[in-house]
């Protein structure tokens, strides 16, 4: 045979290199999944991965055992929409490893709905709301005055209390042992 | 506060989603214009190896050795774009042809394997000529054991420089060359076709893309080659008249008509291709503006607005107009074209850049838009990579390489057959 | 080592290399793991009319999903439209009414809620618009269509992106190169490089969750209803029942990626 083909057979002991490696390199599982090869060509071990991350958001049903009273209460008032963890935060590890969740009483928290915005044809527009620059002392905290759980605005006229309005409540005897 | 890919150099204006930033930046400018170099350089070698343009004799194996060296260059760009570069192997471990990066690896090395066989073939006889004298030196220091080593490699174990057998060396290099054209070809096209295939681009998706980057490519690779190819001679020219006959160089006479006559001939062929780029950009733009789909409202902003300056001056005007005009003039003398290559060069590169950066000026939700601001001074290893100095490091790669390559490889001194 | 010697080796090399024909099986129908069919798929419902911006879904989308709380990506996000009665955009200063224009935003992706009736139009700038010149103004959430044809994951070269048998696009952080050509791909803009991991990411609906039953934070956080998900398998699935008998519009269908978010009240300016 002519020298010619000796660049070719350089060429095909590359190849031969690679496809060697790459049997060794790429996982065994490696295919094509349910969607066919353009929409599924993947790992499937890497499903596993995914369903495997932890939940972080309990969901306000979490809450109930420990936080009757407040899951309670709330219910009967139109923040009862709400779901306690936007306020309180996830409830990740609670009570296990975290004894008390970081509850946000930034002023910030209440204008996300609150903040008027007269918009016609978006139930934002259908929301009690207040012009933060003008409502009252903007450095002053809203559950100064309101109170998240029962925002009642004639309670709040009526009791003219100017602190807390709600009373915090007692943790249950779940909560008060394992926290710390 | 945690920095976001691209952050650091997208600005943003009116409504452009959350997440838009320009993630293809500069590297992803320098990729198509470095792929195209390639391409480019390798068809004008083709043009006398497989059209038998005899006149393009000297500069042809220039190009050939010059487009090896920048072959690895046009990888560079993708690896310093990779957010892991360390993967970029499993492209050719898993290749998901549905997309159109996945062939890269494959189109790249068979085209890498094609330039490598074609050198192989043009240079045996100089590596079989070194081996053999390397092996007669009896006394050889380490450097010469090395380049024994070295060169006994690259004959792959053949030493017949009979007549017969380089005749056959010729008929490979043909064919070689022949079979270069369409896969460089392909090679660039290609690049044009990731590109044009995104169809969530409204600027990049137009099946013209793969047509206009090959023109624009071999426009982009027959200027580098007139440019390196004027310096590397007015450097010969240099050199004979200081030392004369004991530089063992033609003499400065011939080197001058030799030189003139090369560059006209290759300005010729930089002049066609020109102006089949142009004929099709222009071609997509009228397109554009006479279809005047959805996204045109946004996209004449964008051309004609906020990259006024960039298209129309800097590229059409700087880069294409004014090095055609150059070279059209009467009288084109070494220095003209010399600046006329320069200027191409520019324009291509303007090109690449309104193609990829202006791809991303505006947001998909074509109310808002983004402005690429070129790290300069890099503040961490992302904007050093994405920056001026990773775009720079991949514009002096290639001559880094051309120097050792010329070592192995003569591109000059070198009198083979071909 | 004459020539023969030389032949002989490198075919016995390449022989070699070819007997484990595995590395040679790029496409193997036969490797069609997990065959049966699923018998859910999951579908998205959002609705404009009851979002009223409050950016509950980003903040908990952020926290569930670990995408770096101040990082100015998002796997989902709420917008803005605020449409003027004179059809035209506002903009500051002297710039005439650009054709393109839009009055909208999502600042922070609305993490922080909409709590100002001015318009960010990027780089810190904002813009005033008069309520007497509102005709029409509402939130959109947004978040990965989870499209049945995805083209962010046709254009990935490595198989590190891929659609699951319940039709949720997945994104393998173990393979991803960061090339970015998915994050070109969407032509929604849902897709960006997670700052920390350095791959591509975006948002799965919750796939830890919906797959234990559970909804995904965003819904679940939504005081309002204005998100919801649902199994377009079970007819008796609410979202189902809504997608299949109500007025539902989806984004950018001139993309033919069929995105499986499914928008009620969607109105045409949406982007």
């Amino acid at each position: 045979m002519s020298h010619v083909w000796r660049p070719l057979f350089v060429a095909l002991a590359l190849v031969a290199g690679i496809l060697i490696f790459r049997s060794f390199y790429v996982p065994k599982d490696f295919g094509i999944g349910e969607a066919g090869y353009m929409y599924g060509w993947h790992n499937p071990n890497n499903e596993k991965f995914w369903k495997d991350i932890k939940v972080k958001y309990k969901g306000s049903t979490y809450c109930k055992d420990c936080h009757g009273k407040n899951f309670t209460s709330i219910r009967n008032t139109p923040h009862a929409i709400i779901p306690c963890e936007n306020c309180h935060g996830p409830g990740t590890d609670h009570p296990e490893k975290i004894a008390k969740l970081t509850i946000d009483i930034n002023r910030l928290l209440c204008l996300r709905c609150h903040a008027v915005l007269k918009y016609p044809n978006s139930d934002r527009g259908k929301i009690r709301g207040i012009d933060p620059a003008t409502h009252q002392d903007p450095n002053v905290e809203c559950v100064t005055c309101h109170d998240p759980h029962n925002p009642n605005l004639g309670a709040l006229k009526k009791s003219q209390q100017r602190f807390p309005v709600y009373e915090r409540e007692p943790m249950g005897a779940q909560g008060k042992g394992s926290g710390r | 506060m945690i920095e976001v890919h691209g952050e650091a150099w997208t600005l943003k204006e009116f409504f452009t989603y959350p997440n838009e930033y320009i993630y293809w930046s500069i590297q992803i400018v320098m990729y198509p214009f470095m792929t195209g170099l390639v391409a480019g350089a390798f068809v004008l070698s083709s043009l006398y190896h497989v059209f038998g343009v005899k006149q393009l004799k000297n500069i042809a194996r220039f190009s050939l050795v010059f487009s090896f060296a920048l072959l690895p260059v046009a990888m560079m760009p993708l690896m310093l774009h990779l957010q892991q570069p360390l993967r970029g192997i499993h492209v050719m471990m898993t290749p998901h042809f549905t997309s159109a990066i996945a062939a890269f690896g494959i189109v790249f090395s068979t085209y890498g394997m094609i330039v490598a066989s074609e050198l192989w073939f043009v240079y045996r006889p100089h590596f079989v000529a070194t081996a053999l004298e390397l092996k007669g030196n009896s006394q050889r220091g380490l450097i010469d054991s090395f380049r024994y080593l070295l060169f006994s490699a690259l004959t792959l174990g053949s030493y017949d420089v009979s007549e017969d057998a380089l005749e056959k060396d010729e008929k490979a290099v043909g064919f070689l060359a022949g079979l270069g054209i369409p896969v460089a070809c392909f090679l660039h096209g290609y690049a044009g076709f990731i590109f044009g295939s995104v169809k969530a681009n409204a600027l990049w998706m137009t099946p013209l893309m793969p047509v206009i980057f090959i023109c624009s490519a071999v426009v982009s690779g027959i200027a580098l080659c007139i440019i390196t190819y004027i310096v590397t001679m007015e450097i010969r020219k240099l050199l004979s008249r200081r030392k004369g006959k004991a530089s063992g160089l033609p003499s400065y006479e011939e080197l001058r008509s030799a030189e003139i006559e090369e560059v006209k001939l290759t300005s010729k062929y930089l002049v066609m291709f020109l102006i089949a780029a142009i004929t099709l950009e222009l071609l997509d733009l009228i397109f554009r503006g006479y279809t005047a789909v959805k996204s045109w409202d946004i996209l004449r902003e964008v051309i004609y607005q906020k990259d006024f300056y960039k298209i129309f001056v800097m590229q059409y005007g700087m880069g294409n107009l004014l090095p055609f005009i150059l070279f059209k003039l009467p009288g084109l003398t070494v220095r003209r074209a010399g600046l006329g290559a320069c200027l191409m060069l520019f324009g291509v590169f303007m090109m690449r850049w309104n193609v990829v950066i202006g791809g991303q000026a505006f947001s998909s939700s074509f109310a808002g838009f983004m402005e690429y601001v070129l790290p300069i001074i890099p503040h961490n290893i992302e904007t050093a990579k994405e920056g001026l100095v990773g775009a720079v490091a991949v514009i002096i790669t290639p001559y880094v390489l051309f120097y050792f390559i010329n070592k192995v490889m003569p591109v000059f001194k070198y009198k083979g057959a071909h | 080592m004459d020539r023969r010697d030389f032949l002989k080796q490198t075919i016995t090399i390449v022989a070699g290399a070819a007997i484990p024909a595995t590395a040679l099986e790029f496409v193997n129908p036969r490797t069609l793991f997990a065959a049966h069919g699923s018998d859910v798929k999951w579908v998205f419902l959002a609705d404009t009319q009851k979002c009223v911006g409050c950016g509950f879904c980003v903040k908990a989308c952020k926290l569930e999903n670990e995408v770096p709380y101040d990082a100015n990506v998002s796997r989902t996000w709420v917008e803005r439209y605020v449409i003027c009665k004179d059809g035209k955009m506002r903009v500051e200063g002297n710039m005439a009414n650009p054709g393109f224009g839009i009055n909208a935003d999502s600042p922070k992706g609305g993490r922080d809620g909409f709590t100002t009736p001015k318009i960010d139009i990027g780089e810190g700038k904002l813009v005033e618009i008069k309520e007497e010149d509102i005709s029409k103004a509402f939130f959109v959430p947004k978040l990965c269509n989870q499209c049945d044809n995805p083209p962010c994951v046709q254009v990935c070269p490595v198989g590190a992106t891929y659609k699951t048998g319940d039709g949720v696009v997945l994104v393998d952080r173990s393979w991803c190169i960061g090339c970015g050509y998915c994050v070109m791909g969407c032509p929604y803009g849902v897709r960006f490089f997670h700052p920390i991991y350095k791959v591509a990411e975006k948002c799965n609906f919750c796939y830890h969750r919906i797959t234990k039953g559970l909804k995904t934070a965003c819904v679940q956080s939504c005081p309002f209803g204005a998100r919801q998900i649902g199994n377009l398998k079970d007819p008796n699935d609410p979202v189902t029942r809504t997608v299949m008998t109500g007025r539902v519009g989806i984004l950018k269908s001139e993309y033919g990626t069929k995105p499986q978010v499914y928008y009620l009240a969607l109105d045409r300016e949406v982007r």
